[in-house]
């Protein structure tokens, strides 16, 4: 008898459970954006129609209009990538903070990392100079001289001790 | 090896600005030059194809409804429309720039404006005849050459005539 109160108990505590969820995912989607939510879409969104001004930061009356069309998104259960995806296919890719790697764009990605390496090189090299800078002058100068005297052959040696032992004479 | 490579990056980085930096200078599309061609579709659903419309005389003006300037001259073009439309050799076609949709329905409706008209979606549309801001106007022969840009407001119905009628037989 007990334990058949205790499982109606428990029937009625999830039902009560249940039906007191309603009401809050209810509001959540009927609930208005606040100015934060429309603002952090904004922000990753450029006006299509002003030069380098973010959404959230213009004034202009076509911003207004654009901020509201994502409160109304927003309202209406849009992800942030959905209202992205729309305001591309209306005005381009223009209008995002960060455009898409395709085509011309991969400049904007493929020049810090070029800067970069070669920025980083540079520096190694001018390192290595700066470390040791004269032996370095040195080597070469001896490495210079050195293969000159290689490349000369015996032959070529006792013909040019011959050459001087004649002057000498002379 | 090393050189080759920093060179060739070097070389196609400017490349690749040298390109931005044309494009940014380009003017605009101009008088004598080739319309490029485009697809319109219109708000009510209809397809639009500018190089259907060779042997006759096609109006294509860009505007928005958050456009100031733009609305001076709509009542103006509708006219246009209307006094030209018996002939059916002068085509009118209107491009929507970075608009919203709602609001570019209210502003036609407002002025009564009934010839095609549809959203420059992608800003493919500007974008191919450069346009800079709205309102622009280009005026294409029955060639398919810009024979008139207009940049900004027309001031009267007679000015569009004006840029329109030489065309005309």
């Amino acid at each position: 008898m007990i334990q058949k109160t205790n499982r109606n108990l428990l029937w009625i505590l999830a039902f009560v459970l249940l039906i007191s969820l309603i009401p809050v995912s209810t509001f959540a989607q009927g609930s208005d954006p606040t100015d934060d939510d429309v603002n952090a879409v904004a922000k990753q969104l450029y006006c299509p129609v002003c030069e380098n001004i973010p959404l959230d930061t213009c004034g202009t009356t076509a911003c207004e209009q654009w901020r509201g069309i994502i409160r109304d998104k927003l309202a209406d259960g849009w992800t942030e990538d959905e209202i992205k995806t729309y305001f591309v296919n209306q005005y381009g890719d223009r209008v995002l903070a960060e455009p898409p790697p395709r085509g011309f764009n991969w400049i904007v990605y493929a020049v810090p990392v070029i800067i970069f390496i070669g920025g980083g090189y540079l520096f190694y090299r001018g390192f290595q100079q700066w470390r040791s800078p004269e032996p370095a002058r040195n080597d070469r100068k001896k490495t210079k001289t050195t293969s000159k005297s290689v490349n000369l052959s015996e032959e070529d040696i006792s013909r040019v001790e011959e050459e001087l032992r004649k002057r000498s004479q002379g | 090896m090393k050189k080759i490579l920093l060179w060739g990056g070097l070389g196609l980085l400017l490349v690749f600005l040298s390109i931005g930096l044309y494009r940014s200078q380009q003017g605009q599309v101009g008088a004598g030059e080739i319309a490029p061609d485009f697809e319109l579709i219109t708000f009510s659903g209809e397809t639009h194809q500018l190089s259907d419309f060779r042997g006759s005389v096609v109006v294509v003006n860009f505007w928005a409804s958050w456009c100031e300037s733009c609305k001076p001259e709509a009542k103006d073009l509708e006219d246009a429309y209307q006094y030209y439309r018996a002939r059916g050799d002068v085509i009118f076609l209107g491009v929507d720039y970075v608009d919203i949709e709602p609001e570019a329905l209210a502003y036609l409706e407002e002025f009564g404006i009934t010839y095609p008209n549809g959203p420059d979606l992608r800003t493919e549309i500007s974008q191919a005849y450069r346009v800079r801001g709205v309102p622009e106007t280009f005026i294409i022969d029955q060639n398919g050459v810009i024979s008139h840009v207009q940049i900004g407001p027309y001031s009267s119905f007679d000015h569009i005539r004006s840029t329109i009628d030489p065309l005309l037989d």
